[in-house]
């Protein structure tokens, strides 16, 4: 248990490499920085995977949550707050910096070590001939830390801190090429717009330690399944949708998903590593954490789900036509995120997290693939000037064929297990109250394979469309590229089997892992007279339906139905090759391409960088109207305050030059004049008269003394 | 041959007197003003000599020399300004200063 005991120091590993390179990197050699920054990841990796060797050891499959506490951290010492639960009692308000293993905890400890191991090691080769390659591993060290930080936390404040420190490394390489200024405004987006969903993470939390007395996970989870608390508790209620808009900002979820599309300005492993892969499934992850409190919060979880669900669709319907090959997966990546809410919002926690499993890997080589593509095509995105690149990059093109396999869920690649058991529980859950949701599920799925297949095609079949200079420049890649890449691939392929459903015949080992953690649901629920409804899903799954074999071979076609659409579009695609939504329905397609202008919307409506007429609404706005209000009614009524004060004064100055200065003091320097005009007379300033007169006294005194 | 008693010292005494003062009221050179100062200035150092000389002790010999010193003192500061007078006038004349007049 040695490692489990010190689980503390995990975290610490990668802040290691970020301090070294922040303090010396500018002066070491490439190969030293890659033997601290990929060392400190691998360290961190087998310390993860040895750490939950030990937790599994340690728990025996009861998903007991192992916690380690090292000390307080915030705490107010003790002065204290009344809670509201305890009937006002007073409860000392401390947050620790503790430390908690469970089985959620320890799959995304797995998946963000490994994956970000592979992606460090993907960024020796991407990165190689970029200025500032310390930095950029000093950045992502330090996102590693945070997120290890986030994962591991036990209580919502400290999980805060690495909630805010992933979004500053976030920020940071978002904004790594910082002399380009779209670079660096869409790095302040990504900041500002998560700064909207922090604030819903603070108070939620606050929310949660004002009624349940406790910022830690095992204390709410305990209250709240103590059966103290009515279902749709309005407090509960209120907490779980702030933590909520949290969970939107930080994972791209409508309507704050604005910043994710702009996010792809950073270089690609970052795109790959944080805004696919581990940070924006931070938010599920919360999610799932709180899921004591949303169960107990049922419109919470409604919103959770629908918002889910029309986030899924609707950046699918953006991905459809983009020509960035970056921000097709970006739009995919906000998309999936869709998907694992959704899951959450009906209650498959499980399967929910189970996506971010799997996804975890095949948007991750989806991204190093795309960014193997832009290396090889000289920086080159648009996808519009690819095609034909099969043959000249062998690797890229069949690994990225796995991943678009995985996302577009053919069987038996990942991405059909984790995507299946989403759809099926939105099926089942609530006695089929969420099916409308499963439609939306199912049309976003179709369309997910066709976005994916249409950017394989445009890039690796079709017709070559690149210009000849750079067609000649193409070139294969370093092993630290493809190695990834494979690895990957392997991943996206086999993850899924983790979780065999058992209506296959497999043992569904993964779910029965993170059913702890969600476990008492049941419970809760029944204790509450609402028998099971939440948790529904959980108990289909024990035995089989027809209707679930139906439904796997319906996204089985789905999934087929979308990669034959772009196969038609796009197989032979040349020079000037059409798009099949802007010749059905031009309208809608220059919608879709403009992104449903909601950049656009925001700028009117939020930011104010766009005027409507002569109205400026927003933030700019608001700005705008404090000062007016500050120019105008401030202001002026300083200034008439000022002009009161000006009267006043110029009064008090006539009578200090007139009566004063005039009467009192120049009247009496007048009245002395005239006796000064006498005493003048007496003073010539001459030197010899005076001495003239002296002598003349002197003679006098002598005359009078002598003839006295 | 009359011998030369304390009377007659004060008769040049009395005589250098006169020359300073005529002197300092009739020149208008501020130099030539403080030589004739010196010439009041030891006509004294002669009285005190002579009364000195007279009464047969020292006093007035040595309250001569303490003069004398004085009046070197005097001439140092007298010259002081006045070339720093003439640095700004142009002029020792004492007719043109007349700053102490308002």
């Amino acid at each position: 248990m040695l490692f489990l005991n010190h689980v503390y120091l995990l975290p610490i590993v990668p802040a290691v490499g970020a301090a070294v390179m922040f303090f010396f990197g500018r002066r070491l050699r490439k190969i030293a920085i890659d033997t601290v920054c990929i060392g400190v990841i691998v360290v961190a990796f087998l310390f993860a995977c040895v750490t939950v060797a030990e937790y599994s050891s340690f728990a025996h499959g009861t998903g007991q949550a192992f916690e380690k506490i090292v000390y307080t951290w915030l705490g107010s010492g003790d002065a204290q707050l009344a809670s509201a639960m305890n009937g006002g009692a007073h409860q000392t308000f401390n947050a620790d910096a503790g430390f908690l293993l469970d089985p959620l905890s320890c799959v995304w400890l797995l998946f963000v070590t490994g994956v970000g191991l592979l992606i460090h090691i993907y960024s020796t080769g991407y990165m190689a001939h970029e200025g500032g390659y310390y930095r950029f591993f000093g950045y992502m060290n330090l996102f590693m830390f945070f997120m290890l930080t986030l994962i591991l936390a036990n209580n919502y404040m400290m999980m805060f801190v690495g909630w805010e420190g992933v979004g500053l490394s976030s920020y940071l390489l978002i904004g790594f090429y910082f002399h380009r200024h779209s670079a660096s405004s869409a790095a302040n987006k990504a900041f500002i717009v998560n700064r909207i969903g922090d604030v819903g993470f603070v108070l939620g939390a606050l929310t949660l330690f004002y009624y349940l007395g406790s910022f830690r996970f095992t204390d709410i989870n305990a209250l709240a399944r103590s059966g103290r608390f009515s279902i749709g508790d309005p407090v509960l209620s209120a907490a779980a949708l702030l933590l909520f808009v949290g969970a939107c900002g930080k994972s791209a979820q409508l309507p704050l998903y604005v910043w994710l599309p702009d996010a792809m300005e950073g270089p690609t492993p970052v795109s790959a590593l944080i805004h696919a892969a581990t940070m924006v499934t931070a938010g599920v992850y919360m999610v799932a954490r709180s899921n004591a409190i949303f169960v107990l919060a049922p419109g919470a979880m409604k919103t959770v789900a629908i918002v889910g669900a029309l986030t899924a669709i609707f950046a699918a319907s953006m991905a459809l036509v983009q020509n960035d090959i970056k921000r097709v997966l970006a739009y995919s990546t906000i998309s999936q995120l869709g998907y694992m809410f959704l899951a959450l919002g009906v209650g498959a926690f499980a399967a929910g997290v189970f996506h971010v499993f799997t996804h975890a890997f095949f948007k991750a080589l989806l991204f190093l693939g795309s960014g193997s593509i832009i290396q090889a095509m000289s920086g080159e995105q648009d996808m519009r000037n690819m095609g034909g690149l099969k043959d000249k990059i062998p690797t890229t093109h069949w690994t990225m064929f796995v991943g678009t396999l995985a996302i577009a869920g053919i069987f038996p690649f990942a991405g059909f297990f984790s995507k299946d058991a989403i759809l099926w529980q939105t099926w089942t859950s609530e006695g089929g109250a969420y099916r409308i949701l499963w439609f939306v599920g199912y049309a976003t799925a179709m369309m997910t394979a066709f976005y994916m297949f249409r950017l394989m095609y445009l890039t690796f079949y079709s017709r070559v469309r690149m210009s000849p200079a750079i067609r000649d420049k193409v070139h294969g890649l370093s092993k630290s590229m493809t190695a990834p890449l494979v690895i990957l691939a392997l991943c996206s392929l086999g993850a899924g089997w983790l979780s065999w459903p058992q209506s296959l015949g497999g043992s569904a080992r993964f779910e029965h892992f993170v059913e702890p953690v969600f476990a008492h649901e049941a419970v809760v629920l029944e204790h509450a007279g609402k028998s099971g409804q939440v948790s529904a899903g959980e108990k289909e799954a024990q035995h089989t339906d027809k209707a679930e074999y139906l439904l796997m071979i319906l996204s089985l076609a789905a999934g087929a139905a979308g990669w034959g659409v772009a196969h038609n579009a796009y197989r032979n695609a040349g020079k000037d090759y059409a798009e099949p939504i802007a010749q059905k329905l031009p309208r809608l397609y220059g919608l879709l391409y403009n992104k449903w202008f909601v950049d656009e919307t925001y700028d009117y409506v939020f930011t104010g960088r766009r005027k409507l007429g002569n109205v400026t609404l927003g933030a700019l706005g608001v700005g705008e109207a404090a000062s007016w209000f500050d120019t105008k009614i401030v202001d002026s009524a300083i200034n008439d305050v000022g002009w009161v004060t000006r009267a006043a004064s110029t009064l008090s100055a006539w009578f200090d030059r007139w009566i004063v200065d005039g009467l009192a003091v120049r009247g009496i320097a007048y009245l002395t004049l005239p006796f000064a005009y006498v005493a003048r007379l007496f003073e010539w300033g001459l030197v010899q008269w005076y001495a003239l007169i002296m002598v003349a006294g002197l003679i006098g005194f002598g005359v009078y003394y002598v003839w006295k | 041959m009359v011998p030369i008693s304390t009377l007659h010292y004060l008769i040049v005494a009395a005589a250098l007197f006169v020359l300073g003062v005529v002197g300092v009221l009739t020149r208008r050179n501020l130099v030539v003003i403080l030589m004739s100062i010196e010439l009041i200035l030891n006509a004294v150092n002669l009285n005190l000599v002579a009364f000195s000389r007279m009464w047969g002790n020292l006093h007035g010999q040595v309250f001569s020399i303490f003069i004398t010193a004085d009046a070197a003192a005097e001439a140092a500061a007298g010259l002081g300004i006045l070339i720093a007078f003439f640095r700004n006038k142009e002029t020792v004349n004492v007719d043109e200063i007349d700053l102490l007049k308002w």
